[in-house]
């Protein structure tokens, strides 16, 4: 009986999930490029990689507790790897241009692996989140937690910023590496046919992504981190050590955070330094406190309805925007601290549950939706 | 409790909307929108929504930073092209059609800048864009004008080394400010010094290369190079290091961008290091920033560019009139503004002459050879996409405008590939033979 | 010689009360109160403004001179009330969340940047039309009982937003200009030392700037008068014992209330004082504050929160590092060493000197997880 309560759902949910990646891959661009809004596409492209950094910042902010106001870090990595590898495919003996221009004639030592396709996309990976794991696991060791969590990874983000930014002479500095023109199998990056392909891999990585977050946050592994973000001291007391699982969820996420930093730079066209931006890392907890923090598909949604709702605010009024996405941070803290994932499911749960007179005993458990899954499955897997 | 939430749960989501209607409605009456002084139509306003009747106008897209760091410079530069656009829709528009501008904020963010100009270019489909002030946002948006063989004007003085066929650029040539400068320099203070300091990015340092190149052709001496980043306030290390470089004087050159130049100026008299010993000359600070840093601070340093608010022009008057008119009688007029009020003018010319503003290809053709009589004097649109103009050189007096110690006698043909660094010496450009192109050995 | 080392000495501290004063607001509204303050930096431009207001009123009057006394009192009043405003509408309601609060006041700081750019007469008008015209028309629908949201609202939002942007825009052209043009703008405003701050003490060869030497004396006052007030005055031993056990002292009898909001003014109006000394030395625009935040931060964290001196001496020894790594002070000193000469020589540039100590600081706090001076306690947390 068990079983057929767990089922069914999860099947619902890959129908569902499944429908909507079709309705994205098929319906929705031609929609979009009937009603003249073909630009449109591009961003939603761009958007579901956001959406993919949204999901990691969910696992460690909405989840686990931490706050990072430094995925930019990570975004940026994946995105550097991936346009100096797109950079790189270039007639044998050439260089990127730029190099030229700063008076470097062979290629830095650094820059050479990055040729081929197999490392940079392990590279896109693990760069990431072997960055995240040292820091995390420095931080982490010495129960570091909370704002100052918070304050540190804002000060890493200062120092990777300085870093790239200062470089020009071997990543560009300022200006960035620029991916439009770069060839791609044959193809100009900025081409219909390419850009197609990475809205397709946007969408595809963002089901991925949807899919681990989704394991790894359910069952035992995901009480965990939502015990340590509830009680931390409490985890420690009962045996287990937090360091390790905070450093894994930290990786993943970061993780996450440089395979969108790689799909939206080819979207884009360029990264830059920029995006180790403290309003950029910032802007990406915003995506997952409008969608609703603790809930995979809030992060999604939130991720594509700021991003939408900044262009075109910032498309109709291009003087005074800023306004909107301050009063935006101070409306979701202040009135949907659950996100807009949350408040629709409370609204539906008070819906649910008018005119039932039901006298709960306990109404903490019975509304503890955490609570509620360890009824259904009593001993985790 | 929960009842003292929701309260303000409807204050403010209620403020917000009601903000958002108020924000828009008074957005055509800002003085940065053309319509406020009673031009025809408020739909016309920049930032009327796209859908906006376009059936009698042309579309031209505006892409300068709004917000970050560069809206200081920026926000100046959009002020001077919507003046030149009311007046043009004042006197009748272009071909007839009233233009209408549609401002896109950049937010001093080169990837933000991509995916506006990509959005003018295949949502808006605009004319052409005018746009763009530092050289990382301008490189950033270059590959999709080109890509799209679409048209920007480019109104900022720059580092050279780049002629696209799809930009105009109507800033200086670095042989149109840097190069005559530190020719001055050598002139007038034969014997001294050099240290450079600038921002840490792209225009700074190629403008510090070719610097170097030079002195080193003209038998000048650098003794030190500094960068500080944009928008960095703490600039007592790289004053020391001045200091200890330069402890008989020197002339200090100045490629600082945007807030630092503030912090530069107000320290560097603070050390007591005045212009006197050490004269510094600048290529980003003009009246505007004179006025931002206090003309006190700055009294007796000097500046290159090719326009100055004193210069004294029927064209120039008029120019720095119709502004304060329109924007107020305590703002000033600059460079770059000049720069961006004269390409909205020749792009009409040459959309004029080409008696079509969608076939790009006519307008670029058309564009080059254009004259005008711009404020800093005539200037000629040469046929790889520079204008020729004037060479000033101010020294800052106590109100804060120029005054103006050296000008050329003609105007200045611009070369954007630069004849003192060894790559590109000998390189010139040219738009008008197919065969010749952006980069060819000139014979 | 010696010259040389008192100004690099110099250089170094007057860096480092900058950072001080910068950090001695938050100081306390981090340290002690434990709220995440972001938009600290945009007090300290609503600060470096008032200056700019008070220096052009006191223009062409007696006071032109002395016109910095009066803008210290200024945006020390204008920051507090604006914090203690800030306090009471939005901090208040985040208390024990302060990952809440960090991005409630982040977005405070983007409102206020983007207020300074566009304010204008036609503006404030509109926004106090508007806020009147609801809040009167909250006043009779709501007829004494608790708000609710329903269509009465919506409607009474919309009808108040068309009725002030109707009379804005009306006003608007009519004066046109005269209260259309905006304030300050998007561009930088001037603030200039008065005279007798614009020369310097002449040391040898070099000059000790007169207003880096101002601003530690001002710092200086700064950190006796918050040591004053907390350690001597009746509402600093309020202060003192609500930071240590809210619980207790509202059973004793203070109002926890109260002191927040004046614990929270007063951090506040101490950006706003950081604001006037920024003013002296650097741009005084909408993005002043900015540059500012992750620094003092950095300094509250190093120092150890809950302690003032620590943040004391923390501003210092950050400054003074930052300074001595930009202005390549260590090379010289190393010859016996030239890789290490080398490698901070590598370092000796404004960018990389912040990345050199960003990462002194994750080193240190490898070492000392709890900053410079901790606070003692026996709670399992940190």
């Amino acid at each position: 009986m068990f079983t057929k309560i767990i089922r069914q759902p999860i099947w619902r949910e890959i129908i569902i999930v499944a429908g909507l990646a079709l309705l994205l891959a098929t319906v929705i661009p031609q929609l979009l490029y009937a009603i003249g809004q073909g630009f449109r596409v591009g961003l939603l492209g761009r958007f579901m990689a956001l959406g993919i950094a949204a999901l990691g910042i969910d696992l460690i902010w909405g989840y686990t507790g931490m706050l990072s106001l430094g995925h930019g870090i990570f975004f940026a990595l994946g995105g550097y790897a991936f346009a100096m590898f797109l950079l790189l495919q270039l007639p044998a003996g050439k260089l990127p241009e730029f190099f030229s221009l700063n008076g470097v004639t062979e290629l830095p030592w650094f820059w050479q692996p990055f040729a081929s396709l197999p490392f940079t996309l392990l590279a896109v990976i693990l760069i990431p989140s072997l960055v995240a794991a040292i820091v995390g696991y420095f931080v982490f060791r010495n129960r570091i937690r909370g704002v100052y969590f918070s304050i540190l990874t804002q000060a890493a983000l200062i120092v990777f910023y300085n870093l790239f930014n200062s470089q020009q002479k071997w990543i560009n500095g300022t200006n960035g590496l620029k991916t439009d023109s770069a060839m791609f199998f044959g193809k100009v990056v900025s081409s219909i046919e390419v850009q197609w392909l990475f809205y397709l891999c946007s969408l595809f990585g963002l089901v991925g992504a949807y899919g681990i977050c989704r394991w790894l946050t359910n069952g035992r592994f995901g009480r965990l981190l939502m015990a340590i973000r509830d009680d931390e001291p409490r985890v420690r007391f009962s045996g287990y050590d937090p360091t390790g699982f905070k450093v894994f969820v930290l990786a993943v996420s970061a993780a996450l955070a440089g395979i969108a930093g790689a799909l939206f730079t080819v979207q884009s066209g360029i990264i830059t330094p920029n995006a180790m931006d403290i309003s950029f890392s910032i802007e990406m907890i915003i995506w997952v406190a409008v969608g609703g923090r603790g809930t995979l598909v809030g992060a999604i949604i939130g991720a594509l309805l700021v991003n939408f709702g900044k262009s075109i605010l910032s498309e109709q009024f291009p003087a005074f925007w800023l306004f909107f996405q301050g009063a935006m941070f101070l409306v979701v803290v202040a009135a949907v601290p659950d996100g807009l994932v949350g408040w629709l499911r409370r609204t539906g749960q008070e819906i649910q549950q008018r005119g039932k007179s039901r006298s709960a005993t306990f109404p903490q458990v019975d509304l503890d939706e955490n609570l509620q899954s360890e009824k259904i499955h009593p001993s985790g897997k | 409790m929960a009842r003292k939430f929701r309260r303000r749960e409807i204050l403010i989501l209620g403020s917000t909307a009601a903000g958002s209607v108020l924000l828009k409605a008074c957005a055509p009456n800002a003085p940065s929108a053309p319509s406020a002084s009673g031009s025809p139509s408020p739909a016309s306003a920049p930032g009327a929504s796209p859908a906006a009747p376009t059936g009698n106008g042309i579309k031209v897209g505006l892409l300068h930073s709004m917000s970050g760091t560069m809206a200081i410079s920026e926000k100046s530069v959009v002020d001077a092209e919507q003046l030149a656009i009311e007046e043009i829709n004042k006197a009748g528009g272009v071909l007839g059609k009233q233009i209408i501008p549609i401002l896109e904020d950049g937010k001093s963010d080169w990837p933000t800048f991509n995916e506006k100009a990509k959005k003018l270019i295949d949502q808006d489909k605009v004319a052409t864009v005018f746009g763009c002030w530092t050289s990382s946002s301008r490189k950033a948006v270059l590959e999709t004008f080109e890509t799209k063989k679409h048209m920007l004007w480019y109104p900022v003085q720059y580092e050279g080394q780049e002629c696209s066929q799809h930009v105009f650029y109507t800033g200086a040539a670095p042989n149109q400010q840097i190069e005559p400068s530190v020719e001055w320099l050598l002139k007038t203070y034969p014997g001294k010094p050099f240290f450079l300091v600038g921002s840490d990015y792209v225009f700074p340092k190629t403008a510090n290369s070719i610097i170097k190149a030079q002195l080193a052709a003209k038998g000048g001496k650098v003794v030190g190079e500094e960068y500080i980043p944009l928008g960095n306030n703490e600039v007592s290390s790289v004053i020391a290091k001045i200091k200890k470089a330069l402890p008989q004087g020197g002339i200090i050159y100045n490629s600082l961008n945007g807030d630092t130049n503030v912090a530069f100026f107000k320290q560097l008299q603070g050390a007591g290091m005045g212009p006197d010993k050490y004269p510094s000359m600048s290529v980003s600070v003009a009246e505007e920033e004179v006025q931002a840093i206090g003309a006190k601070y700055l009294k007796g340093h000097f500046a290159a560019w090719n326009y100055f608010q004193t210069v004294d022009t029927p064209a120039s008057k008029k120019f720095a009139e119709a502004f304060k008119a329109k924007f107020g009688p305590k703002r000033v007029v600059n460079d770059p503004m000049e720069a961006a009020y004269t390409m909205v003018y020749l792009w009409k010319q040459a959309v004029e002459k080409a008696k079509t503003y969608e076939d790009l290809e006519k307008v670029r053709a058309a564009a080059i050879g254009q004259t005008f009589e711009a404020p800093n004097g005539k200037v000629v649109m040469n046929a790889n996409h520079h204008i020729s103009k004037i060479v000033r050189i101010g020294k800052v007096r106590e109100d804060g405008l120029f005054e103006i110690v050296n000008s050329t006698p003609a105007a200045v043909e611009p070369e954007p590939w630069n004849q003192y660094v060894a790559e590109t010496k000998g390189f010139s450009c040219d738009w008008s033979d197919p065969a010749k192109g952006g980069k060819f050995k000139k014979a | 010689m010696l010259s040389g080392l008192i100004t690099s000495l110099f250089g170094g501290i007057s860096v480092g009360s900058v950072l001080l004063i910068a950090a001695l607001g938050l100081a306390i509204v981090f340290g002690l109160m434990g709220v995440i303050n972001m938009a600290h930096g945009e007090l300290m431009m609503i600060g470096a403004y008032t200056t700019f207001l008070v220096q052009n009123v006191c223009k062409g009057t007696p006071l032109a001179d002395l016109y910095i006394f009066p803008a210290i009192i200024a945006a020390f009043l204008v920051a507090g009330l604006l914090g203690f405003f800030l306090e009471r509408t939005v901090v208040r309601h985040l208390y024990g969340r302060p990952l809440e609060t960090l991005l409630a006041t982040w977005g405070v700081s983007l409102i206020l940047q983007q207020f300074v750019r566009s304010v204008s007469w036609q503006f404030i008008i509109g926004i106090g039309i508007f806020g009147s015209l609801y809040y009167a028309g909250n006043r009779l629908l709501a007829n004494g009982k608790a708000a609710k949201f329903d269509w009465k609202k919506l409607l009474l939002t919309t009808i108040a937003s068309i009725a002030s942007l109707v009379i804005c825009n009306v006003l608007g052209d009519m004066f046109k200009l005269a209260i259309t043009q905006p304030w300050f703008g998007a561009q930088n405003v001037d603030v200039t030392a008065p005279s007798w701050l614009l020369g310097g003490l002449p040391i040898g060869d070099d000059q000790l700037p007169a207003t880096r030497i101002f601003i530690m004396v001002l710092t200086a006052g700064c950190v006796a008068g918050v040591y004053w007030f907390l350690n001597k005055s009746m509402w600093g031993l309020r202060i003192r014992a609500v930071t240590q056990n809210r619980e207790m002292s509202a059973c004793l009898g203070i109002s926890t209330d109260r002191v927040d909001a004046l614990t929270f003014a007063l951090g506040s109006g101490l950006a706003g004082i950081a604001g006037v000394a920024v003013s002296l030395l650097g741009s005084v625009g909408p993005n002043t504050g900015t540059n500012y935040i992750i620094d003092t931060f950095m300094v509250v964290v190093v120092g150890g929160v809950g302690k003032l001196v620590g943040s004391i001496v923390a501003a210092l020894v950050l400054g003074t590092t930052s300074y001595l790594i930009g202005s390549d002070s260590f090379a010289p000193l190393l010859g016996w060493a030239p890789p290490l000469a080398n490698f901070f020589t590598f370092f000796s540039n404004s960018s990389m000197a912040k990345v050199m100590v960003f990462a002194g600081i994750f080193v240190f706090l490898q070492a000392r997880p709890a900053g410079l001076f901790p606070q003692k306690g026996r709670t399992v947390d940190n």
